[in-house]
């Protein structure tokens, strides 16, 4: 007994060691990578030249904070984690009952959102609704309208696409140029915008069908930067950098989200506030995005979806079955680009204003993260993605309580994007294939078995 | 001799005429013509390198051929050159299908949905490309009804159906041969290729492909044209073989014939060690068995 | 004509920077077969550092001779960003090896998103000027050439033989071709399959601390967004010559740089990188694999 309490303790006085020496090691690194950037600062002087800061205190804590971190990671951290896993291979492969919530899940999602203005409204009031379901509740649903049309073309059909955020614009610019030059509604100009950009998604997919994975992924990336860098320089119809301002807002059935005596408020003797329109607006991305999931779910039932995930899995086989792939992968691209068009059209009635700004490679990374992160293919776990990835970077504009313990100069929205690319990194390490790496198949004989993601490949394009 | 023109006179299904392929400097398949006839099991052999999958790939449109026609003529009499189809037309419209040697499956797909994937072109039709299909008319809803049914029968005929919900990349080696037959019988040929089915199968397995095969020809009728390595099943199944080395062809007739052509066995003496003792014991397996027969 | 000779050599030293940068793109496609999408900022990162250096050096022994000046922002840019580039692979790129495709290049989306926005917090986001370090014009049958543009070339075209000879002559080279040839293989037969992949990081991000070097001397300023726009078109760069290519990458370099100056030159400013973008997808269109690059063969 006395010797296996020995050999215990000297694992872990080991362990100790262990940790110690890797905890210096962190400390050296880290010393090396902040050195220059956290302990000096460039500033300019009062006579605009660059001036150093020294700042060898935060310095300090960044490596201190470094050493801690290795220390528990090595000492508790690991050795909890690789018991765990023991302890999972050990215990028998149970089959869990889905519980009620987890069957039920997209119905309570679905049914949670509907209710969910009413529920800020009576929480919050009028004008305290605002903030809620616009930076919140409508910015969510953009991205997952988004997620869930770039998944399309990258989850179902396998073509990394890196320059989706061309067609936001061009749906956005669809709708903000011809409502101002032709002042057509907005309930007109969705489906133009939709096919306007479908029609691009064709223009676009039809050269870089030869292309083969990171080639298609870099011309698609250079597609995006060639519509942003038309956008900016082609002043004479899109204004450049100036953007297009002054974008009619849409209509409810004709009536008007304005003080007029046949506005909204008047109309249903509420008082006047913009809030409303904002609560139409939640009503309507909600309406749009559940389009795209609807006829997603559909298209992945009929040959079209299926030859797309097929094309995914393995071309050349697809070939060999009569699968014409050229006509595939366009409509994949088409239907992928029509539904970026209808957020894009969204976003210029939502904003009243679009310029080239919005439209970045950044924005076409983070909707490709959101798809990656949340799993290629599952319409879920790409909306839980975005709810955690977006509301969680907008929740930090909230939370002003950090200003007391960082300073009243500490802006929690500076390190909105660093914590977003942290949590991108931190999320695929731990899950490679996404929150839900499952795929639904799409008929059964027997018993519908969700498909392990070890199985499924992610595709060559 | 008299046996080869047998052949020659039968309804030829597939006819090769003068097919050359050149890779660079390399003359992989030269002035290569044969006949396969309708409702035929036709093997293709030859020494590795000999050019046989080459041949598969002209036919099934994967590569373009150099120089020769292909004619696939179909029981309603119409006839497509292959060589000016682009592959896909090839199963689609003139009803060649094939599999592969180094097995190509849906992986991430359940083994209904890769026989669905083969319907492709049916289903499609079904749906008024999609659009119907989207608002749910009923047509397609009894197209893709029949579909099932359809990969249902062929599901049974492959011993496959309890494994019908599964990832098609989660059944061992032999099942997704089968698959790969199945999947291609689903593209409802007339003339199906299959490239070396056998290789890697187990006795047992290899026994199963065999009747798998010859009850897709009796049962649709759909004429096989098969490259194999493995004798035993050349020998017994098909009726009528083809032998090419380098690219050439060096002999033509049925297996017996094929069997005891001095240039045949000159051909596989010539390569490897190895392969030649399989060739004799395998010949003179079957020879005993055939013996065995008539007493 | 001398107008003509003028973009040219502006065009070259454009398409140096660049090229440096791409051998970075193009090494670690070439090993392991990921877009590292955070090389861009690696450049921006040897940038900053060279910055700060130069600011080190200014404030604490002025009157340092400039050549000394310039070896040492560039020495400690490549350390710097070479450390940064390691921690990144061994950090966010390692776990990965072997999974799913597409989750390195989320998270080197994701490690790209950090290093610029590192760079914001810590040091700021406005333009980052420096007086000029080098300020010398020659002129040479009638074409000016600067003393900074001789430097990038002279320095680019020395680190690209130290490069070539590394990779084809020494048992580092050889074990990285033979990794990048197969992974599994090499490891076999004894290779250090991550130590040379680590090397290759390492070897990339020195490059890449030297362009930025250069291109801070080049433009006397640097901001924290300056990887993306250079690391887009030097990865545009090494697609174009040929991805996992080296000769390719320096091509595809000089030959982006060269249509970028010559199209500034002679038709708008406004649409330079629509050209540039535009080239790529013509070249790719009809030779997929880029200019050196070999066909990918797939075999049925």
């Amino acid at each position: 007994m006395a010797n296996v309490a020995s050999t215990t303790a000297s694992a872990g006085s080991e362990l100790t060691a262990r940790a110690l020496r890797e905890a210096v090691f962190a400390g050296l690194i880290s010393l090396g990578l902040f050195i220059l950037f956290v302990g000096l600062e460039t500033t300019q002087n009062i006579r605009n030249e660059l001036v150093l800061n020294q700042r060898w205190g935060l310095l300090a804590t960044f490596v201190v904070i470094a050493m801690v971190g290795r220390f528990l990671m090595v000492a508790y951290v690991q050795p909890r984690l690789a018991q765990r896993k023991a302890a999972k291979a050990a215990a028998p492969d149970v089959v869990k009952e889905e519980g009620f919530f987890s069957r039920n899940f997209s119905a309570i999602a679905i049914v949670a959102l509907i209710l969910y203005p009413p529920v800020v409204l009576a929480l919050t009031g009028v004008q305290g609704s605002l903030k809620w379901v616009d930076n919140f509740g409508i910015q969510i649903l953009i991205y997952v309208m988004l997620a869930w049309g770039l998944n399309i073309v990258v989850g179902l059909a396998g073509l990394l696409d890196l320059g989706y955020v061309a067609f936001y614009a061009v749906g956005a610019y669809s709708y903000a140029l011809l409502s101002s030059y032709f002042g057509l509604s907005f309930w007109v100009l969705l489906p133009v915008a939709g096919l306007l950009a479908a029609c691009w998604g064709v223009v676009l997919g039809f050269p870089v069908l030869r292309l083969r994975g990171d080639y298609l992924a870099i011309v698609t990336l250079a597609f995006g930067e060639i519509i942003r860098l038309v956008l900016i320089n082609w002043t004479e119809v899109t204004k450049g950098t100036f953007g297009v301002s002054g974008i009619a807002k849409a209509t409810l059935f004709g009536i008007k989200f304005d003080a007029t005596k046949t506005g909204f408020a008047a109309l249903f003797g509420l008082p006047m506030s913009s809030a409303y329109y904002k609560i139409f607006l939640f009503y309507l991305i909600l309406g749009l995005a559940l389009l795209t999931a609807f006829v997603t779910i559909r298209l992945r039932r009929m040959p079209i979806g299926r030859a797309w995930e097929a094309l995914r899995e393995d071309e050349i086989a697809c070939r060999s079955l009569g699968i014409n792939t050229v006509t595939t992968k366009l409509t994949a691209f088409a239907t992928g680009a029509m539904f970026g068009g209808f957020a894009g059209s969204f976003f210029a009635v939502r904003q009243g204003f679009v310029s080239p700004e919005s439209f970045v490679f950044l924005e076409s990374a983070v909707i490709l993260a959101i798809v990656v992160l949340g799993g290629m293919g599952s319409l879920t776990g790409i909306a839980i993605a975005a709810a955690v990835m977006i509301g969680g970077t907008e929740i930090l504009r909230e939370l002003a309580f950090l200003k007391l313990v960082f300073g009243p100069n500490f802006t929690p929205e500076l390190y909105r994007m660093l914590i977003f690319g942290l949590a991108m990194v931190v999320v695929m390490v731990w899950k490679p294939r996404g929150f839900v790496g499952s795929r639904e198949p799409t008929a059964f004989l027997h018993k519908r078995k969700a498909v392990s993601g070890s199985f499924t490949k992610e595709g060559h394009g | 001799m008299a046996l080869e023109t047998n052949t020659m006179t039968k309804d030829p299904i597939l006819k090769v005429e003068h097919l050359s392929m050149r890779f660079g400097g390399l003359m992989a398949i030269n002035d290569f013509s044969f006949e396969a006839a309708r409702g035929d099991i036709t093997a293709l052999i030859g020494p590795n390198g000999a050019g046989k999958t080459t041949v598969f790939n002209c036919i099934t449109g994967f590569y373009k051929p150099t120089m020769g026609m292909i004619t696939m003529k179909q029981r309603s009499g119409k006839e497509y050159l292959l060589e000016r189809l682009p592959d896909f037309e090839i199963t689609k419209t003139a009803k060649v299908a094939r599999t592969f040697q180094n097995i190509r499956m849906f992986s991430g797909l359940t083994v209904l949905e890769n026989l669905l994937v083969a319907q492709h072109n049916k289903l499609m039709q079904a749906s008024g490309y999609t659009l119907l299909g989207l608002f749910g008319f009923p047509a397609y809803r009894q197209a893709s009804g029949e579909a099932i049914d359809i990969a249902r029968h062929w599901l049974e005929k492959a011993s496959l159906i309890d494994r019908a919900d599964d990832p098609a990349g989660d059944l061992p080696y032999g099942a997704q041969r089968r698959l790969e037959i199945a999947r291609a019988m689903c593209t409802g040929p007339e003339l199906l290729c299959l490239d070396e089915p056998a290789a890697g199968l187990n006795p047992r397995e290899s026994l199963a492909l065999n009747e798998l095969l010859q009850e897709i020809r009796r049962d649709t009728g759909t004429s096989i044209l098969l490259i194999e390595h493995d004798m035993s099943v050349v020998m017994e199944i098909s009726d009528h073989v083809v032998v090419l080395e380098y690219g050439q062809k060096i002999s033509d007739g049925n297996p017996d014939f094929v069997k005891n052509d001095p240039k045949v066995i000159a051909a596989y003496l010539g390569v490897e060690d190895e392969e030649v003792e399989e060739v004799i014991e395998q010949i003179e397996e079957i020879e005993s068995e055939q013996g065995g027969t008539k007493q | 004509m001398e107008y003509f000779v003028q973009q040219l050599v502006n065009g070259l030293t454009l398409g140096s920077i660049y090229g440096m940068i791409a051998i970075g793109y193009t090494m670690v496609y070439g090993i392991i077969g990921m877009i590292n999408f955070a090389h861009g900022d690696i450049f921006m990162l040897g940038g900053f550092a060279a910055l700060i250096v130069f600011l080190i050096l200014t404030t604490f022994m002025a009157g340092i001779p400039v050549v000394l000046a310039l070896l040492l922002m560039m020495i400690v840019g490549m350390l710097t960003a070479a450390l940064w580039n390691w921690t990144i692979e061994r950090v966010a790129y390692r776990p990965l090896r072997g999974s799913f495709r597409l989750a390195p290049l989320i998270t080197a989306i994701g490690m790209s998103i950090v290093l610029s926005n590192f760079i914001q917090v810590t040091q700021g986001p406005r333009n980052k000027p420096i007086p000029p370090l080098v300020s010398s014009v020659y002129d040479i049958f009638g074409i000016a050439v600067s003393l900074k543009q001789i430097i990038i070339v002279v320095i680019t075209a020395f680190l690209l033989s130290v490069f070539w000879y590394i990779v084809n002559r020494t048992p580092l080279g050889r074990a990285q071709r033979a990794t990048e040839q197969d992974r599994k293989m090499a490891a076999l037969l004894g290779v250090d399959v991550d130590r040379t992949i680590s090397v290759t990081f390492i070897m990339g991000a020195a490059l890449a601390a030297v362009a930025g070097t250069m291109y801070l001397m080049y433009y006397g300023v640097v901001v924290f967004t300056d990887g993306f726009a250079p690391g887009v078109k030097a990865f545009t760069a090494a697609v174009l010559g040929g991805i996992g290519s080296l000769p390719g990458a320096v091509l595809g370099g000089l030959l982006i740089g060269l249509i970028e100056s010559l199209w500034s030159a002679y038709f708008t400013i406004d649409y330079k990188d629509v050209a540039t973008f535009s080239i790529l997808a013509i070249v790719l269109i009809f030779k997929p694999s880029g200019i050196l690059g070999r066909p990918e063969v797939e075999k049925v």
